[in-house]
Parts: C-alpha cells; sequence; structure tokens
C-alpha cells in the first residue's frame, strides 16, 4: 500500500536555524514546492546543511543527505544509480548546495556529474562566500566585494577578479537545461525550478540568494537587495536550453549600480571617504556587459533574443 | 559444485564482485587495481553483469558515489589503490560515521613521493583508523573467497561498516592462481539481497548526515567502536559460515601457522605471509622451532586471538610494509600496546620490510629469524623497528 505522500508545504518546515532574512532558506522552500515530494535531497556542506541539521532535528519532509563538502554531485550521482538499479524510477534526485560546494571544492564533482549526464537537478544557492564560516572569499563572490579573506582596507580592493561564470560552464557541458533564478522572485524560480524536472539529465539552477548577515544589510530588505540586483544588470535571470538562450528577464529601465552597492556592507568600502569612482564603474562596465549580453532592456535590440 | 579456473588474481576479484549481485560500481583507474574494474566493465559490456557502473572523474567520487548508492540502499563496491585511497580517505571516514556497508578491494601499492607504483601497506594503514573493516589477503584463492564474505560482513545489521579487502598489488593482482569458484547459488544462497534497515526512502523520510556536538558526537563515535567489537565475533562466524560452503578454512582472524611450541614467532599480513610459511616450514625442518601469526583481519584487531598464538613464544617479531613516521610500524605498535606489559609477554620486535616492493623471500625471513634469536640473547641492540636490507650507503 503506499503511503500517503506529505503535504508539498510540508517537505521543508518553519523551525531550522537560518539566520533571520536568509534568502537560502526562502529559495529552498519554495524549491521544494516546485519539485514535489518524491526527490530525495542531497546538501553538502554549507550553511543549509548547517542551519537544517542540528542533531535530533529536521525541517526536512523528504530524504536528505548530507555527506561531505566536495562531493554533493557524486554522492547525487550514487544516489540516482542506486534508484536506477532498484528501478524506483518514480524518486527524482535534487541537490542543492552552496557556492562553496559547487563553484569550488565541488566543482571538479560538479563537472564529472554534468558529463556523465546524470540525471539531477543540482541548485546553487549562491550567496557568494562561505558564509557558514563567516564570509570568506569563493569563485562566486562578486568583483570588488569585500570579504573576510580578502577585506578593503588602504591596500585592497577587495576581490579584484572576476565572479566565475558557471552557468556558462555548466551549459558547455552540453546539458539540457540551466537557469539563474533569485530568491526575490519565487514565481520565476518555481517555474524553472519545474521546467527543470520536466527534462532528464544534469539541469542546473543558480540562485542569487541575498544574505544578510554577511552581505550588510537590514534582515527585512532581502527582497529589496535580491531585486535591486536583478534590475541594475548584475544579477541577469536566464535560460538557457541545449545550449542556447531561451528566455532573459527584461529589466524595465537602466538603473545605475550604485543603489544596490549602497544597500550592502560588502561594498560599502566603495563610498568611502575618497570614494573609489573607477571601481564603482568598472562595476557598471560589468552590468552593461550582461544587460547587452543578455538583451536585457526591453528597448535594447541587442543581445539574445527573449522567448524564442 | 564449484568449479576450478587458473585465472589472474584481479580476475578472481572480479568474479568474485560479480557473485555478490552488487548493483552499483563506481571506477576510476589506478594501478595495480585496474584490471579488477576493467574486468567488471566487460563482463557488464558482455550482459553478464547486471549493475550500474559509474565511471568517476576521480577516487573522491568513486568513494563518494558508492556511498550514495549504499544510503540510497543498494549493494555498491569499488576498487582503488595506493593515491586513490588516500584521496578516498575523508570520504571514507563519512561514509563509517554514516555506517554505509560497501566493499572496497584496497590493492595495496606504496604512496608517493617517491611515486612508486609498486607494492607496500602504507596505502591501506594510512586508513587503519577511519572505522572501516580491513581485511588483508595473502593468495587470489583467499581474495576471492574474502570478498564473498566482506558483503555479508559490511551488511550485517551489528556491523553495517565499510569493508576493505586488502591485497597486494601485482604480487595477486597480476599473477595467475588456480581459483576454485563458486556457484551462483551458493553465493546468494550465503548472501541474500542487501536491505538495510535504513536508506534513503521517500515513503519514509529521515534525514541523513546531522551536524552533532558534544553533546552526541562521542556516542556516534563509540557506536563504530562497538560494532567493531561485535565484528570480531561475528567476523569469525561469517568465515566459518562460508568455509563450511567452500571446504576451504583461511583461519578466523587470523591463522596461526604452526605456532606451537614456537620459540619465535613471526607476525605478517598479506601475500607476505605465503613466503614465510615456506621459510617456517624450511626452518621447522631444521629442527628450529619458528611459526607465524598471520593477521587476516587487522580492524577490529584482534589481540585475543593473537594473544592466544603467541603467548608461549619467547619473542614476536613483526615484519610489515609501512611505517608511521616518527615512531615505527603500525602492527609493532598495536602488539607491543596489547603484549607488552602482560605477564609472560614475549618480546615484542618491529621489522620494516618490502617498502616499495623490496623483495621478500625466504632469505630476508631467515634474517629477521635470525635477528629474532640474537635479541633473545641478548645481542640485538635495542631499537623501536628494525629496517631489513637498508643500504645506508644511499640514503638520500
Amino acid at each position: 500500500m503506499k503511503k500517503k505522500a506529505v503535504p508539498q508545504a510540508d517537505a521543508f518546515v518553519s523551525g531550522h536555524r537560518a539566520c533571520q532574512g536568509c534568502g537560502m532558506a526562502l529559495s529552498v522552500r519554495h524549491i521544494l514546492r516546485a519539485t514535489g515530494n518524491e526527490v530525495i535531497v542531497v546538501s553538502p556542506t554549507g550553511c543549509l546543511e548547517t542551519f537544517t541539521s542540528p542533531y535530533g532535528y529536521s525541517p526536512w519532509g523528504v530524504p536528505w543527505i548530507h555527506h561531505l563538502f566536495e562531493n554533493g554531485p557524486a554522492i547525487a550521482t550514487g544516489v540516482v544509480a542506486a534508484l536506477k538499479a532498484q528501478k524506483r524510477d518514480h524518486v527524482r534526485v535534487v541537490a542543492i548546495g552552496g557556492d562553496g560546494g559547487t563553484f569550488d571544492i565541488g566543482f571538479g564533482s560538479l563537472s564529472g556529474m554534468l558529463e556523465r549526464g546524470d540525471d539531477v537537478l543540482y541548485l546553487c544557492v549562491d550567496n557568494g562566500a562561505y558564509m557558514n564560516t563567516g564570509g570568506q572569499r569563493s569563485g562566486a563572490t562578486p568583483t570588488y566585494s569585500s570579504t573576510t579573506t580578502e577585506p578593503a582596507g588602504r591596500m585592497s580592493r577587495g576581490k579584484t577578479q572576476l565572479k566565475k561564470d558557471l552557468p556558462a560552464i555548466v551549459a558547455a557541458h552540453g546539458v539540457p537545461y540551466v537557469a539563474t533564478a533569485s530568491a526575490a522572485h519565487i514565481k520565476d524560480l518555481q517555474k524553472k525550478v519545474k521546467k527543470a524536472m520536466t527534462f532528464k539529465g544534469p539541469r542546473y539552477i543558480q540562485i542569487d540568494t541575498p544574505c544578510p548577515s554577511v552581505w550588510g544589510f537590514p534582515s527585512d530588505r532581502t527582497l529589496e537587495v535580491g531585486r535591486l540586483g536583478v534590475e541594475c544588470g548584475l544579477v541577469p535571470l536566464f535560460e538557457i536550453e541545449d545550449g542556447k538562450i531561451t528566455s532573459v528577464r527584461r529589466i524595465k529601465k537602466k538603473i545605475p549600480v550604485e543603489g544596490y552597492l549602497k544597500a550592502q556592507g560588502r561594498f560599502k568600502h566603495l563610498f568611502a571617504k575618497g570614494q573609489r569612482v573607477e571601481e564603482i564603474k568598472q562595476i557598471q562596465a560589468l552590468a552593461d556587459a550582461n544587460i547587452k549580453r543578455f538583451g536585457l532592456l526591453k528597448k535594447d535590440g541587442a543581445g539574445e533574443s527573449i522567448k524564442k | 559444485m564449484s568449479y576450478v579456473k587458473v585465472v589472474e588474481g584481479s580476475e578472481a576479484v572480479a568474479f568474485a564482485v560479480k557473485a555478490c549481485r552488487p548493483q552499483v560500481i563506481s571506477a576510476y583507474p589506478i594501478s595495480p587495481q585496474t584490471h579488477i574494474v576493467e574486468r567488471l566493465a566487460q563482463m557488464r559490456a558482455d550482459g553478464e553483469l547486471d549493475a550500474e557502473y559509474v565511471r568517476v572523474e576521480s577516487e573522491f567520487s568513486a568513494a563518494s558515489v558508492i556511498s550514495g548508492g549504499s544510503a540510497a540502499g543498494s549493494r555498491s563496491y569499488t576498487a582503488s589503490s595506493s593515491q586513490g585511497l588516500l584521496l578516498m580517505t575523508e570520504v571514507l571516514y563519512a561514509s563509517v560515521g554514516l555506517r554505509l556497508p560497501f566493499v572496497i578491494t584496497g590493492v595495496n601499492r606504496a604512496i608517493s613521493a617517491p611515486i612508486s607504483i609498486q607494492v607496500d601497506h602504507q596505502d591501506t594503514m594510512s586508513l587503519r583508523d577511519s572505522g572501516v573493516i580491513q581485511i588483508y589477503v595473502e593468495s587470489s584463492q583467499e581474495a576471492y573467497d574474502t570478498h564473498i564474505a566482506s558483503f555479508k560482513i559490511a551488511e550485517d545489521p551489528g556491523i553495517l561498516l565499510p569493508v576493505m579487502v586488502c591485497m597486494d598489488g601485482w604480487i595477486l593482482t597480476h599473477s595467475y592462481e588456480r581459483v576454485s569458484f563458486m556457484e551462483q547459488a551458493e553465493v546468494d544462497r550465503f548472501l541474500p539481497p542487501f536491505k538495510p534497515p535504513n536508506f534513503l526512502d521517500e515513503k519514509n523520510p529521515k534525514t541523513w548526515g546531522s551536524y552533532a556536538e558534544d553533546n552526541v558526537l562521542m556516542e556516534f563515535k563509540y557506536s563504530i567502536q562497538k560494532a567493531m567489537l561485535y565484528g570480531k565475533r561475528r567476523i569469525k562466524e561469517i568465515f566459518s559460515e562460508l568455509s563450511k560452503i567452500t571446504g576451504r578454512d583461511h583461519g578466523g582472524l587470523i591463522e596461526a601457522y604452526r605456532t606451537e611450541g614456537a620459540e619465535v614467532i613471526l607476525v605478517a599480513l598479506g601475500s607476505m605471509a605465503g613466503t614465510i610459511k615456506d621459510a617456517v616450514d624450511r626452518l621447522r625442518s631444521e629442527g628450529k622451532p619458528v611459526g607465524l601469526v598471520k593477521i587476516r583481519c587487522y580492524r577490529p584487531f584482534p589481540h585475543e586471538d593473537i594473544w592466544e598464538a603467541i603467548k608461549g613464544a619467547r619473542v614476536v617479531a613483526v615484519m610489515e610494509a609501512d611505517f608511521s613516521m616518527g615512531s615505527e610500524g603500525a602492527v609493532g605498535m598495536d602488539l607491543k600496546a596489547k603484549v607488552c606489559g602482560r605477564p609472560g609477554a614475549p618480546l615484542v620486535l618491529d621489522f620494516i620490510t618490502g617498502l616499495g616492493g623490496r623483495e621478500v623471500n625466504q632469505q630476508t625471513v631467515e634474517e629477521v629469524v635470525a635477528e629474532a634469536q640474537k635479541a633473545l640473547n641478548k645481542e640485538l641492540p635495542p631499537a623501536e623497528s628494525y629496517w631489513v636490507g637498508l643500504d645506508p650507503s644511499i640514503i638520500p
């Protein structure tokens, strides 16, 4: 006899230990509503693992496994293989990792999983640094963000390199579906998760999840900061199917990046005495490049077209 | 009825693994392990093996894939060696903690640097504290039988730990021996399908791999030790259950070879034991009271059984192919800790032999026995360990 499925809303319940205003917790709750409950979730080490798994407590209403930091994708592969061997075809595997476990330490494992074509929906809840350990620099940290291992100072402008373009790298593996999403646009996120579930094989969604604790903004402004990131062009939201951009979330009008940067403590060094005008210009150039590359502006004819 | 074939050691392992009906196999190449996973791949290509076979991008993922497979309730297997085993180290510790009962063949090979593909036990010995059960084998036949026993050991509800069958690279994996195979029906009767008490089950969702602190971490670790201690009894029972089917008895946790009345007892693991047995036979024929304790199960460490076998001897000479830098050999260390101080305990000497594939032959064994006898006559200067056959003129 088939047991009654857990109500969808209960797949990820409250009571976990995320910080107030955590963009990641919000995203995960809505991701699970979109995947349904016939899933096994794999999470590498990170914020999500820590705040959801103090021994004896769990918000997870679906089977969930944490193993190590760098092997989320390989654990997911193993689960997929076992499900296949046992012919449990109705169960899908969803991996949810942070940017440290995805961009950096788990990158080799992720690439292996993508290349093998394993049937895993991998979601990167990206808050742009190692928040679980106090906000150290990762490959996902945006340019000129100050982090605890690359702090801004008299001799430092924070991270001087670019954020790793992981969606493009994932897409280059020839996977069927890649998308970016934001905790500030939950409906869009859920739509993408639902769409991803219709594909077989490796799928990747990277979700911008604002972190009040380390980005440095009040915990009631998570959605606002997330929206600003999308609207200024620094966080482009798009879908790539079989290597081609098939949709982008357009922005109404071009707004300068300053508003987004000023809202966050991690960029405050750019506006301190002796303002770093050149650095802000460079960040604006990154946003402009995104606007052009993805055709984000409604009137902008450049870049890839929308909804091909 | 069983049947006999002359096969390469690696092939014997592949046949044993196939007979155990694994559901998830992961593979990453490293010498001298590669022939095992290649043979399994061919079996699958030829439709003889029905298992998911995942070709991973590193040994870290090889161990991770079988961890995920095992957690999701499938019988899982991989093989590795040397650097590969070291790369798996973190995965193995975590899988022990999650109580994932897969089987790994640890094909013994030296550790870099200098890089070498030759045999010694440094790789698997580096994993001795992980909570992975380690069983060392002397021959291809013992490798075959032990692999079949290993899945049953790993999956025992009172154990639920990974098992590593440690097998000397080249000497065993690449030499051809006469191996007696079991019938599939016999294996199936001995080893029923894997039915773990817990697995990633959508009908009964559980949270795996929790975060723990001072409130419960010690208890988790102790539960592993408890499984190890229980394992000492259970492993012996499983070996004996299998030997009743096969008619082959490789011993229990240890094999005591001609230890009765022995004045000098050698202690060894793996294929070296075969060489030592021949040397013991010759020395015995010359009237010299020498015996051998072959440690089969190294973790859990069967010191009770070893004590029973060595307590009448005057000196115990460990011959081991590993070393804990800054101290002594791992087996010597274990034995000294468990034996010294017991009333009437023999003297324990630690001889380091065969690192990086340096030959251990009968002459080596006789040299060690001669040194042990010198120690009895108080003519051997005391040392934590004795490196056999070291050439001082070329030490860098």
